[in-house]
């Protein structure tokens, strides 16, 4: 019984870390050159940051029910989970990456642009790294976050620490409520402390 | 052939005219002072000499071509450009900062070198005391005299100069004048450059223009501006 419990906790964590883990990429990928776009262009700047806040008020649970009738990128199991993880990390990766940039110091700016500087040499020696630490806090909060909203992907069979918890709930058993809120807990923990040590190492200066 | 040529030049931004009617030349080896009130359009000038605005009306001819016809980033490398906020990169260390414009322009990494500390040398901030340190390791003397040897790195024929010494103490913005002054008699640069402290743009300027409301009012040799006539001239004798 202990053993298998453990095995459990093990696979589990092995599946929310794949959960959290793809969608934070896919995120990633995608919410940091949405905001270098939102800053180089003032007319997309507004559906870039609106969309994205719309997307973060749509309760989770609605969302799953939105796409799960969705062929290709809906379903259910874990294609449905980690599109709408992802859809919630989107924002603050977004939006922070769109702050970053547009609070370099405006000098530092200008006088980039007045030195006869690209607006990619602006964005890639400038701005990109002025702003690591603040695309880096987006980053951070979008992990821990979305490592908590992955225990509701066991209610549409996408696996997780959630299992337990849904399980434990179900059957009115703590044990099993805590062996999937712990490890998750734990993730979250060690991945704010990890993405902090990596903002820190990583600022410029 | 002038270098920088203003003919008939107005600036409008969202209805609100800054400059109008604008005629200035600006000749090889001279300080060309742009004297004005905050808000006076001083700045735009700069700006639109070197590109970061284009005029509304009429054309800023640099080197007898109108900005508009320049390849933008070009035309840049071409001016250095000091303003008051300094601008230096924070993340860059001095020598970094220093070398920037000749290593956009493609110089060797040795050639970058030997001219940092030559432009160190220069502004009187000894290469190995200086060189690696960071922007806010420096006072804000330093860090001008910084911003000065970045503008002189490629050699540009033109250096623009928005308020640099501004935001000095006194005895600082003092010494940065001396040293403004030694460095336009041993390199013979070609300068415009904007201030609102008459006692700045007598000591340093070859000519000055006086600007009020978005015009130039007179244009008048610097060691002659206590007989300017214009009212804004006036104005700004009184204050001495």
């Amino acid at each position: 019984m202990r053993t298998d419990l453990a095995q459990d906790i093990v696979r589990l964590t092995g599946e929310h870390l794949t959960l959290v883990a793809s969608a934070m990429v896919i995120a990633i990928l995608l919410g940091v050159p949405l905001g270098i776009v939102a800053t180089r262009r003032p007319g997309a700047r507004r559906w870039i940051l609106g969309m994205a806040s719309v997307m973060q008020t749509i309760p989770s649970l609605a969302l799953f029910g939105f796409l799960i009738p969705i062929p290709l990128i809906g379903g259910i199991g874990q294609r449905t989970v980690i599109v709408s993880l992802f859809l919630y990390a989107l924002l603050p990766i977004l939006r922070n990456t769109f702050v970053g940039i547009n609070g370099v110091d405006p000098a530092v700016s200008e006088s980039a642009v007045a030195m006869g500087m690209t607006d990619a040499q602006l964005l890639w020696q400038v701005q990109l790294p002025l702003a690591t630490r603040t695309i880096l806090a987006g980053i951070r909060v979008a992990t821990v976050t979305t490592i908590g909203t992955a225990t509701i992907a066991a209610a549409i069979g996408g696996g997780g620490l959630g299992v337990f918890i849904f399980r434990g709930v179900a059957s009115v058993d703590t044990t099993q409520i805590l062996a999937g809120a712990i490890p998750s807990a734990g993730l979250a923990l060690l991945a704010d402390w990890g993405l902090a040590w990596l903002e820190r190492k990583l600022s410029p200066a | 052939m002038p270098l920088v040529e203003f003919c008939d030049v107005d600036y409008k931004i969202a209805g609100r005219t800054i400059l109008s009617g604008i005629n200035f030349a600006v000749e090889a080896g001279e300080t060309l002072i742009l004297l004005g009130r905050s808000g006076s359009g001083k700045s735009t000038a700069l700006k639109l000499t070197n590109g970061m605005l284009f005029p509304s009306r009429g054309r800023v001819l640099v080197d007898g071509k109108s900005t508009r016809e320049w390849n933008p980033i070009a035309l840049k490398r071409r001016i250095g450009y000091v303003i008051q906020d300094v601008g230096l990169f924070p993340h860059f260390t001095v020598a970094r900062n220093v070398g920037l414009v000749p290593r956009l322009d493609g110089w060797k990494g040795p050639d970058v070198e030997r001219r940092v500390d030559e432009l160190l040398t220069i502004v009187g901030m000894p290469a190995g005391e200086f060189r690696d340190r960071y922007p806010r390791e420096l006072s804000g003397g330093q860090r001008q005299r910084i911003g000065v040897a970045r503008a002189l790195a490629a050699d540009p024929p033109l250096l623009l100069f928005d308020e640099p010494f501004g935001a000095l103490d006194p005895v600082t913005r003092f010494e940065l004048q001396q040293q403004f002054l030694s460095w336009q008699k041993d390199f013979r640069k070609t300068s415009i450059f904007v201030t609102h402290d008459v006692r700045e743009a007598m000591r340093l300027g070859s000519r000055i223009a006086m600007l009020g409301g978005g015009r130039i009012e007179e244009i008048i040799a610097a060691n002659d501006f206590p007989n300017a006539e214009s009212t804004e001239a006036h104005a700004f004798l009184k204050s001495l």
